[in-house]
């Protein structure tokens, strides 16, 4: 019975060492390449789609409906986007708030900046009472 | 470094901590070297993988984690009960609140009801063992060490003192430099491996494994409200994951993920960390919820009112904890559109709670109730939470947590759910399926003196400190003012009160340990309800002999009425079970080196130990143990001795 499992799974392994080689791209763009932010952060995207091809193709069940009675996982994988969703797009809602590394002003223009927002949102939220 | 650096040095108390583990330590080996233990260490416990004894290890950690936390708890009591008292200083104080917030959360709550839900959830769904025992065995051990490496912090470095929170900038390199910020970073990513891998292993299990015929609709309450908790594990620990690695770049390799001056955003750790840390809070209350329905039924007798409307309250909850976690931070300052979104969505969450609150309610009513110390618990925490609960609302409400953010109200609040909703489903399902796990109850009278002991003491702890809060007494401070002194000191003397309660309660395990009456039956209650009990006790390592066919909810019952039992000699097939192996022990105790030398940042120690923890990986990735089956005859003969047959 065990016979037949007994080689070494050589999709695991080309899978893990693609992804360990994408991490080591991602990392030099970041830390050693001379690219401008625009190319770095579009193009550790890109890796970063790429990345997780990988891991779904490569170490999940995406491809496997087919010999196994299974099916693929849509359900959670919808589920896992939706979270995904929430983490980023929550993030950038709580963090709305006019933070910046402001090196032009000083401190005290940032506060101003900080409380026109503030403002902002307050009207905002009174108009939406009514 | 030099020695003095090393150690923990210039405090009594951690002298006497040390010379503690010393003589402990000591005392262990002594014993087990003395009773020639080592190999039955070896092959009973260190390389099982039995979903039964990884239980039995979890909870006694649990409970030693409890007596550490609780010790921190006392030591704070003390401090506070007077003002300008010098028992502890500023900085020891800072110290023991962090390490309190993280054992009892981390290293106490999760580790208990995990433990519980290994013991039951596999015996109550019919399967012979979780999905992936090799894999169990590996989280129970890198929880272990990741709780140990957690501990040594307060003899070895010096522990965290940045609040269980660990807030940026506060924990940042430039303000907590040190290795006691890194004890906390290393210690919960090690241990949190082995949680993600349980939400994984449960959540097959109970999809996969259950007898033929139980419905999902059918599955008993403990066991939804465990499925649901692995799908928040699953969803909600990879984003601690990553905070804590975030974390750890910034402090050992000069990253500016979280800083002010290298373009960093501190808050976003408070962001990353409650998106975790809200689920996280359900993670630790909804097994209690699952425990408390499967007590409550049992002793009331009666099924459980309305389960479907719990099961479906309990998906809801879990759903909702994903999106309240900003109720965390208020006042860090979204601006009143932000506050007011996660204010409302914290409101919806009373909602599914309060109707589990009348599922409750409802079973009890009409009903011939068992007063056991296992229900007393039950009882006991339905008033306690209410009150948690209520402040919960009112701490919900975004302008008025302007007031009450910080202060005791808070510390008040959130005791009152952790200690009345998780704390007393730990102790309700321990005393609940005690026998089923020792084969003997624990003694009731004795159970009751701990229970009154430790509920009253909770609520003179607890109450008073709501309204030292709304006097305007802020948390973690470490001495308090004249005004506050009153309530601090029935505070700390309810405090106390629970010390007992907990030390009578060991006292209890050890008396029924010599003077209980062993077990003859597996329905040690003999009103059990769920398929656990249908099993011998002591529970054979293949748990069924024979897995009964399911067609209905409360699948034990049934099963008395038609008089079936699990034990059918005519269907007895050979059982499949998983060897037992000793690699996650030694892989974890790889990591743990790992993780020892990042904590010190001795790169060399660092490097070494993650090879050796790879090498153990690729290990396991060429081993072809298929397991062993247990052949009819031996089955006949447990059957037959354990059943009485």
């Amino acid at each position: 019975m065990a016979e037949h499992n007994k080689r070494i799974p050589m999709q695991h392994v080309v899978g893990f060492v693609l992804s360990i080689a994408l991490t080591l791209l991602a990392t030099w763009a970041a830390l050693g390449s001379n690219l401008s932010t625009t190319w770095i952060i579009s193009g550790i995207m890109i890796l970063a789609v790429i990345q997780a091809g990988i891991q779904l193709f490569m170490f999940m069940h995406v491809v496997e409906f087919k010999s196994q009675n299974g099916h693929v996982p849509w359900n959670m994988m919808f589920h896992g986007a939706v979270l995904a969703a929430i983490i980023v797009a929550g993030s950038l809602f709580v963090m709305s708030f006019g933070f910046t590394h402001d090196h032009d002003g000083d401190d005290h223009q940032q506060h101003e900046q900080q409380e026109d927002d503030g403002q902002e949102q307050h009207d905002e939220g009174e108009h939406e009472g009514h | 470094m030099q020695l003095d650096e090393f150690f923990v040095t210039g405090e009594p108390l951690i002298y006497a901590g040390m010379v503690s583990i010393a003589l402990v330590s000591a005392a262990i080996l002594f014993i087990l070297t003395y009773f020639k233990k080592w190999g039955w260490l070896w092959r009973e416990w260190l390389t099982t993988v039995d979903h039964k004894k990884i239980g039995v290890m979890y909870i006694l950690s649990a409970l030693a984690m409890l007596f550490r936390g609780g010790a921190d708890a006392l030591m704070m009591r003390t401090q506070l009960a007077f003002p300008n008292m010098n028992f502890l200083n500023a900085q020891h104080y800072d110290e023991i609140f962090t390490t309190h917030g993280t054992v009892m959360i981390i290293f106490m709550a999760m580790p208990f009801l995990i433990g519980l839900m290994n013991v039951v959830v596999p015996l109550q769904i019919g399967a012979r063992d979780v999905a992936f025992p090799y894999l169990n065995a590996l989280s129970f051990w890198s929880f272990l060490f990741g709780a140990m490496l957690f501990n040594i912090s307060f003899v070895i470095g010096g522990s965290p003192d940045a609040g269980w929170t660990s807030y940026t900038p506060l924990a940042g390199a430039a303000m907590s430099p040190g290795p006691g910020q890194n004890f906390y970073l290393m210690g919960l990513q090690l241990s949190g491996i082995g949680t993600l891998a349980t939400g994984i292993n449960f959540m097959v299990t109970i999809l996969k494994m259950r007898a033929p015929g139980m419905k999902m609709f059918q599955m008993p309450i403990f066991t939804w409200s465990t499925l649901i908790t692995s799908f928040i594990i699953v969803f909600a620990f990879p984003i601690l994951t990553v905070a804590l690695a975030l974390m750890t770049l910034d402090r050992v390799f000069g990253a500016q993920f979280f800083t002010l001056t290298g373009e960093g955003m501190p808050m976003m750790w408070a962001n990353l960390f409650w998106m975790w840390g809200h689920p996280e809070v359900y993670i630790v209350i909804l097994p209690a919820f699952g425990i408390f329905s499967e007590v409550i039924a049992t002793f009331a007798r009666k099924q459980l009112f309305g389960y479907k409307a719990m099961v479906w309250a309990i998906i809801l909850i879990a759903g909702l904890s994903f999106l309240v976690w900003v109720h965390h931070f208020f006042t860090m300052g979204a601006g009143a559109f932000v506050n007011s979104v996660f204010s409302i969505s914290t409101m919806l969450i009373a909602v599914p709670t309060g109707v589990k609150i009348f599922n409750w309610l409802g079973t009890l009513y009409k009903s011939r109730i068992n007063n056991t110390v296992a229900m007393m618990w039950s009882l006991a925490f339905i008033p306690s939470f209410v009150i948690g609960g209520v402040t919960g609302v009112m701490l919900g409400m975004a302008s008025a947590d302007y007031q009450f953010h910080n202060s005791y109200f808070l510390v008040a609040h959130f005791h009152y759910v952790l200690i009345a909703g998780t704390v007393f489903a730990c102790f309700s399902g321990l005393v609940f399926w005690y026998p089923k796990m020792f084969g003997h109850k624990l003694n009731e009278r004795l159970g009751k003196w701990s229970f009154w002991f430790f509920v009253i003491g909770f609520h003179v702890c607890f109450f008073p400190q709501y309204f030292a809060g709304l006097d305007g007494m802020p948390r973690r401070v470490f001495t308090i003012i004249p005004e506050w002194m009153p309530l601090n000191i029935i505070s700390s003397v309810g405090a106390f009160g629970m010390g007992i309660g907990f030390a009578i309660f060991v006292f209890t395990v050890v008396y029924s340990y010599r003077y209980s009456e062993r077990e003859k039956t597996g329905d040690s209650w003999d009103d059990g309800r769920t398929l656990e009990w249908a099993t011998p006790t002591p529970v054979p390592f293949y748990n069924f002999a024979t897995v009964p066919h399911i067609n209905s909810m409360d699948a034990y019952v049934k099963l008395k009425e038609e008089g079936k039992t699990t034990f059918d000699e005519d269907k007895l097939e050979p059982i499949h079970m998983p060897s037992n192996t000793g690699q996650p022990f030694i892989m974890m105790a790889f990591l743990f080196v790992a993780s020892f030398g990042v904590v010190f940042e001795w790169m060399w120690m660092a490097i070494a130990g993650l090879i050796a923890g790879v090498v153990m990986m690729v290990i396991r990735s060429f081993d072809y143990d298929e397991g062993f089956h247990v052949e009819i005859d031996e089955i006949k003969r447990t059957e037959r001795s354990t059943r009485g047959l």
